[in-house]
């Protein structure tokens, strides 16, 4: 494991106290990533599809890792649990490198892909009691977990059924189950609510941040869910072309990037309102058309009141106003000047007809 | 037990439960080589110059060599399968080894054989088949070895065209149904031309069909068998470097 002071960070190593050194906190470093890096061979020629990525994931983190689709989230997930070796870079992954300590490091995590864990014709009862297998469990040990996951994912009933007969949210809560079985301290999901029924989808989320209390198990997930990483993420990373282009809380990066979108609707002189609107500090995209103005403020909700005021100081009276938050998409436009959502709605239709 | 053996026999395990479950899988299985048996190998009693007293010592054989030879074909295909919907990379991202887990799958389908031949000479008894105990259980080893090579290509082969899974059978039955035809598994090579019997000779294949042959029929004499055996195990051992390499990048 790495265990790194949390102060060393912050460079303040010279003034370390006595009194520092009996308070200090350690911190696990669960994902440490450098400049990884992956190309694939293609016939049109190589792809790179991730071109390098630093990560730094602390234990008991909740992270949603975001990105249009081809943005090499499914591909750093996947040399982050040794199922590719990167072109360059490293990583260190639960304490140990991810290309000379594989074996190590699928001791430790969990990974639930995008398609279905379990074997068509294996009944799940018996694919799980295998996979505890695989992690070194007895065979008593394994059947006992087997049956205790069945009961925390309610698929008991289901136990002896194959995985075939499955429903799909049957069988995405056996792919969670069977990535949970040896119990990881750090989980990685790859798009786990993709295809699932809202109701579906809630319970899952459920069960996941159930567990995360119950053994702080650190949560890395992709998801082009951008609601999803809102709500529930604690820490988004956004990814474009292969490579990190955000990394904050949801809140930070919508107040810092996007900000408020304000719309006014003014009686009178739209020019000079524009002025004062324009004169705030932080304002951004202002726009005017007809008698609407429209532009993004840092603090919306607080901004208008006292604008109010003052445009009716300037012979213009704003007559109707909106106030919209920001969401995660604005973030991403901002940084890219392309929509996310156009393109997350895309794959949802690819997944339904595939 | 060492990691590497029980890891195997964990996925030996995760194999043979569908069967185990249901195991009127085995029956599918064994369909092919039985019509075979049933309606070709009546036509075979027309033939004078079999070197055998009946038909059967001659054919129930061939019919065990191209069981073991197309239960293979499934196997690759049930790694293309599960390489598809995401079961293998489950398994993959767990610690066990990648050669305990081409173990684990190859043996299953040895033992998956060796249940499907005896099931099958149990069958031809009441028709006439000679039972020569010792020379079938030499028999079912040395398909058991040309069954673990094929199982090992299958699965290299299936690796290698997991890009394209529609290419496997392609390749599969290309390779397969030519290397069948020039092994005198189904008809003597003594009666096709000389070019026939030429490429015969270069077709490892036709060795380890004599080599059974001669097993089931008592014989264990080492100028018939040597070769069939030495074909065979040269077969495995290629077979599983290849598939152990192609394990190894599954997942790339």
């Amino acid at each position: 494991m790495i265990w790194e002071s949390p102060f060393a960070e912050r460079g303040q190593q010279s003034r370390f106290s006595l009194a520092d050194a009996y308070s200090v906190r350690y911190v696990v470093r669960m994902i440490e990533a450098r400049d990884l890096q992956k190309a694939f061979r293609t016939k049109a020629g190589p792809v790179e599809a991730v071109r390098g990525v630093d990560l730094r994931v602390q234990e008991g983190e909740l992270v949603a890792f975001l990105g249009p689709n081809g943005a090499g989230k499914t591909t750093t997930l996947r040399m982050l649990t040794t199922l590719l070796r990167p072109t360059s870079g490293s990583a260190r992954v639960a304490g140990y490198d991810i290309t000379d300590e594989a074996a190590r490091v699928r001791q430790r995590i969990g990974f639930i892909g995008q398609g279905n864990s379990a074997g068509y014709y294996h009944r799940i009862r018996d694919e799980l009691v295998i996979q505890g297998r695989a992690y070194g469990l007895t065979w008593r040990r394994a059947r006992h977990r087997a049956d205790e996951l069945l009961e925390v994912m309610e698929l008991t009933a289901l136990a002896d059924r194959t995985a075939g007969t499955l429903s799909g949210g049957q069988r995405r809560r056996l792919d969670v189950a069977l990535g949970l079985v040896h119990s990881p301290p750090l989980l990685f999901l790859d798009e786990p609510s993709t295809g699932l029924d809202p109701q579906t989808r809630a319970r899952l989320w459920e069960q996941l941040l159930e567990l995360r209390e119950r053994q702080g198990t650190t949560i890395f997930l992709t998801t082009h869910y951008l609601e999803e990483a809102d709500t529930r993420a604690e820490r988004v990373i956004i990814v474009d072309h292969g490579r990190v282009i955000a990394d904050d809380t949801p809140s930070a990066l919508k107040r810092g990037l996007a900000g408020d979108l304000v719309r006014l609707r003014v009686k009178g002189s739209t020019t000079a309102a524009a002025a004062v609107v324009e004169a705030l500090p932080g304002v951004r995209d202002l726009e005017t058309s007809g008698d609407w103005i429209t532009a993004r403020l840092p603090d919306g909700s607080t901004a208008v009141p006292p604008l109010l005021e003052r445009i009716r100081a300037h012979d213009a009276e704003v007559v109707e106003v909106e106030v919209l938050p920001p969401t995660l998409d604005d973030v991403f436009l901002a940084l890219t000047g392309r929509s996310l959502r156009e393109e997350g709605t895309t794959q949802t239709e690819e997944e339904m007809t595939r | 037990m060492s990691a590497a053996i029980r890891d195997a026999v964990t996925v030996f395990v995760r194999q043979s439960l569908p069967t185990l479950r249901s195991p009127s899988a085995l029956v599918f299985g064994m369909l092919q080589p039985l019509v075979f048996l049933v309606f070709f190998g009546p036509l075979l009693g027309g033939l004078t110059d079999l070197p055998v007293e009946s038909s059967w010592q001659w054919f129930v054989p061939s019919v065990l060599m191209m069981l073991t030879l197309f239960a293979t074909a499934a196997t690759g295909y049930d790694l293309l399968t599960e390489m598809q919907t995401g079961s293998l990379e489950r398994i993959l991202v767990t610690p066990m080894s990648r050669s305990s887990i081409l173990a684990g799958r190859t043996l299953h389908d040895v033992a998956t054989l060796w249940v499907q031949a005896i099931l099958i000479v149990a069958a031809t008894l009441p028709f006439g088949f000679q039972l020569r105990p010792a020379g079938a259980l030499a028999g079912l080893l040395l398909l058991g070895v040309l069954g673990l090579a094929a199982g090992a290509l299958s699965h290299a082969l299936a690796i290698a065209c997991r890009d394209n899974p529609d290419m496997f059978y392609g390749v599969q039955q290309t390779l397969l149904f030519p290397l069948l035809f020039l092994s005198g598994l189904m008809l003597p090579l003594d009666v096709g031309p000389d070019w026939m019997r030429v490429a015969g000779n270069l077709n490892p294949l036709t060795y380890v069909v004599e080599a059974i042959r001669a097993h089931f029929n008592g014989t264990f004499d080492v100028k018939v068998a040597g070769p069939g055996w030495l074909a065979a195990l040269a077969m495995a051992v290629v077979g599983l470097l290849l598939a152990t390499r192609a394990m190894r990048r599954a997942a790339d």
